[in-house]
Parts: C-alpha cells; structure tokens; sequence
C-alpha cells in the first residue's frame, strides 16, 4: 500500500505550489489513475513516490515505511517505472535494457537472459526476433513495449507508471492499453499511473483521482467520479469530451 | 636533388630517423597519455559542478592560446631542458580538447536517458560507467584525435629545448642551412600526425555506430 499525507511541494521557496496537501491511499492490487492536464502536479505526485522529486512537506509511505527514510537507490530499484521519454539505453540491446535491474543488483547472465525472454514474451515481442536488436531498430510501440518490460524486471510490488503512452499514435496506444489491462489480470501489481487522456484514464482505472492546479479535486470508481462529480472542474473535464461528440454528431447530420 | 639522392640520402639516415620518429612518438604518447587521465576526470567533474565549468575551460583555453616556442620557453627556468619540460607542455596543449569533449559528450546525452537511469536505480557510479561515459565515448575520442594531432605538430618545437624526437633534424637543418635535412623532420611529422588522425578516426567512427 502506498499513502500519501500531506503532501506538498513547492519549486520557489513556497511562493507557489506544484502540489499541494495532496493525501491519498493507493491500495494493494489496485491501478489508480492521476488524471489532471499539464501543470496540474501529477507528475510530480509521482515522482515523489520514488525520490525523483523530493517533497517540500508532507510523507510518503510505501508497505509502512516513510519512503525518506530510505536509501533512493534501493527504493527505486524496488518501484517500476516507465514514462513517456521511454529513455532506452541505445548502446544496449532489448535483453540487456529489459534486464538492466537485474545487472545492477549482480544477478548471474543465465538469470537476467531467462528474465528478459520471459518478460519480451510478455509483453508481445518475440524473444527470437527482438532480443539482440538496438531501441533504434524498434517502431515507437515497440520501444514503449520494452520499456514495460524493463519496468517489472525485478518483479516490483508497484509500477509507476508517467504517461507511457502519450506520445504513440491513437491506435497503437489503444493496443498497448489493453495489454496494460491483460498485464494487471495477470500480474496484479499495484499501479499508479499518469495521463491527461481522459478515455485512458476511464479504460484502465480502478480509481481515478483528479487532479487541478496542484490540488487533489475528488478521488473515486469511474462511477463515482461520473455521477457524481465533487467539483464544478471534475464535472467540466468530463462532460466536456461528451459535449464536444454530441456537438460533432449534430455537425455531420 | 635527384630521385636516387633522395633514397640514398634517406636510406643513409634511415637507422637515425627510425630512433627520432620512436622519440617523437613516445613524447606525443606519453603526454597525451597524461591529458587523458588530467582530462576525463576533470571533463566529468565539470559536468557534475557548473560553476567551476568555465574556470577551467577558461583556464585549459588561455594555455592554448600561448604560442607553442613562447610555453616551452616560459617553461625553461622552472623546469630546464630536455624531456620533462616539454611533455609538460604537451600534455597542457592536450588538455583542452580532451576536458572539452569530455563535457561536451556527457552533457549531449538525452534527458530520457538519464531519468531512466534514475528511475531505474543506478548508483551515480554506475550511471557514469554503464550509460554516460558509453554513450559519450565517441565525442571523448573525438577530443583525444585532436589532442593526438595537435601534439605531434607541437613536438616537433620541443626539439629546441633538446627533447629529441623529429624535430632534431629541422633545428640541424635550419643551423646547416640543409633543406633536405630538415624535409626529413618535417615530411614523417607530417604523415605521423595525418596517420595518427586516420587511425583513431576510425576508432571513433565504430564507436560511434555502436552508440547508435
């Protein structure tokens, strides 16, 4: 379980705040979305849960443990991460930046090749064909795909998870979301998981939590979230998408 | 001079050249040798402390910027004749290439990467080790070709300060006023420096289809 308390963060000195009192509980097995546009602090949410930001007050708990308390190395190795720069190692190849993890905590060749094959299986790409090609060999969604992979190499609890797909076409982002899903049925890892696209949000959450202007609007099931809306903004960001196809569909009569 | 006299006169001071070239060599070796290990620590420390970046560019700049006679004459009371003197200037002409590429290289490598690096949980060691200094390699090399080159052109000058290498038979030739003497310094320190720029052009271009 990870939970937020709290939690603030300012990037001048406390004149404005990225995020601020943002407390949330994020339950084992569960996939909660951050949904907020650009500036809304939901990156920096994140990467407040493995050190990549440090928070200006506030506390971070993952499984009990007060994450300041740990060293950043450790926790960051214990947390998958993938995020929309993907940010593949172009001198390596697909098996050794899946199995990257595994080579910075000393596990034997043997172990981290075996690793890597069954972690390209899973995510679709057939070990045979990608294992010794370099990230520049790969369309974008196959990068994004070996960037998932390399997230769970060390089979962690959590993956955070930055906007992975946001800068793949509509159509390959759709196949990879239902990979998410079928990856989630399988693995049942905690996710948290970044996207200003809304329909990403509603296909993969379990729960959502909105956020706007470094403030956390309304945490909640789609259900909830969609009948009812906590603030004038949650409603907005909602019915918008819905206003706007209406609005298309008179057009094209 | 005549074809034949020029193989004659060449094959006469062929054991000579042989031994001068081996100078020349060792000097331009030993002192780039010595900037590589100055440089990619200092190359890397810059990266990693901004403020102190443009104090050593600055300084490894202004050296130089001093003419090569002028630096090995400056270095003459301190440091006498001979050998060590002019490796030391050298290895001061050397430096500044290499701290420059080294920076340079480090700093060219994508944001991306080094977020994933952090994210997955590399040490700042094996950041440096295992992604940066890789991917950053050809541009470091890049920098020691150029140090390289520079260095056999400067080498021929510490001949005036009795450091040996190819450039003994351009000051005897300039003092006998014998210009095929001094052809003989100049012509291998020529194909030197041009052969020395070809090889590690090679290096640097494999290393650089190996970074993708």
């Amino acid at each position: 379980m990870i939970v937020l308390r709290d939690l603030c963060k300012s990037f001048d000195d406390g004149n404005t705040f990225a995020v601020r009192d943002v407390s949330l509980e994020i339950a084992e097995g569960e996939t909660l979305i951050l949904l907020g546009s650009s500036g809304s602090g939901k990156t920096t949410t994140l990467k407040m849960i493995n050190r990549l930001i440090e928070p200006t007050s506030g506390t971070i708990e993952v499984d009990g443990t007060n994450v300041l308390e740990q060293n950043p190395v450790e926790l960051r190795r214990s947390i998958g991460y993938v995020f929309q720069g993907i940010g593949l190692f172009p001198h390596m190849t697909v098996e050794e930046n899946v199995s990257i993890v595994l080579r910075l905590t000393g596990r034997p060749k043997a172990e981290r090749r075996a690793r890597a094959h069954e972690l390209l299986n899973l995510v679709e790409l057939h070990p045979d064909d990608f294992a010794e090609r370099f990230p520049t060999e790969l369309s974008g969604g196959q990068q994004q795909r070996v960037g998932v992979a390399r997230g769970l190499a060390a089979d962690p609890a959590y993956l955070l998870m930055d906007e992975p797909f946001g800068a793949l076409d509509a159509l390959t982002r759709d196949t990879l979301q239902q990979e998410i899903l079928q990856l989630k049925e399988k693995l049942n890892k905690t996710i948290v998981f970044v996207t200003h696209d809304i329909f990403e949000a509603l296909t993969l959450a379990d729960r959502i939590a909105v956020m706007h202007d470094g403030n956390l609007e309304q945490v909640g099931t789609r259900q909830e979230i969609l009948s009812h809306p906590a603030t004038p903004f949650v409603q907005h960001l909602f019915e918008k998408p819905a206003n706007q196809l209406t609005a298309f569909r008179e057009h094209m009569k | 001079m005549s074809e034949k006299t020029v193989i004659e006169f060449v094959l006469q001071r062929f054991p000579d050249l042989l031994t001068k070239l081996g100078e020349h060599l060792i000097l331009t070796g030993i002192s780039t040798g010595i900037a590589i290990l100055i440089g990619l620590p200092l190359g890397i420390w810059i990266t990693r402390n901004i403020h102190i970046r443009g104090l050593i560019l600055n300084f490894a700049g202004i050296v130089q910027t001093v003419p090569s006679l002028a630096l090995l004459a400056f270095l003459l009371p301190f440091m006498g004749i001979g050998v060590a003197p002019a490796v030391v200037a050298l290895t001061l002409y050397a430096l500044l290439p290499i701290i420059r590429n080294t920076s340079t290289g480090l700093d060219g490598i994508s944001p991306e990467i080094i977020e994933a690096a952090h994210g997955m949980g590399f040490t700042d060691r094996q950041r440096l080790w295992m992604v940066e200094i890789p991917l950053a390699l050809p541009v470091i090399v890049a920098g020691i070709r150029t140090a390289a080159v520079i260095g056999v052109g400067i080498a021929t000058l510490s001949a005036f300060i009795g450091a040996g290498g190819l450039g003994d038979f351009i000051v005897r030739g300039l003092a006998l006023n014998n210009t095929s003497l001094i052809l003989l310094g100049a012509v291998p320190a020529a194909i030197l420096a041009l052969g020395l720029d070809f090889l590690i052009g090679i290096v640097e271009k494999k290393l650089r289809r190996g970074a993708g």
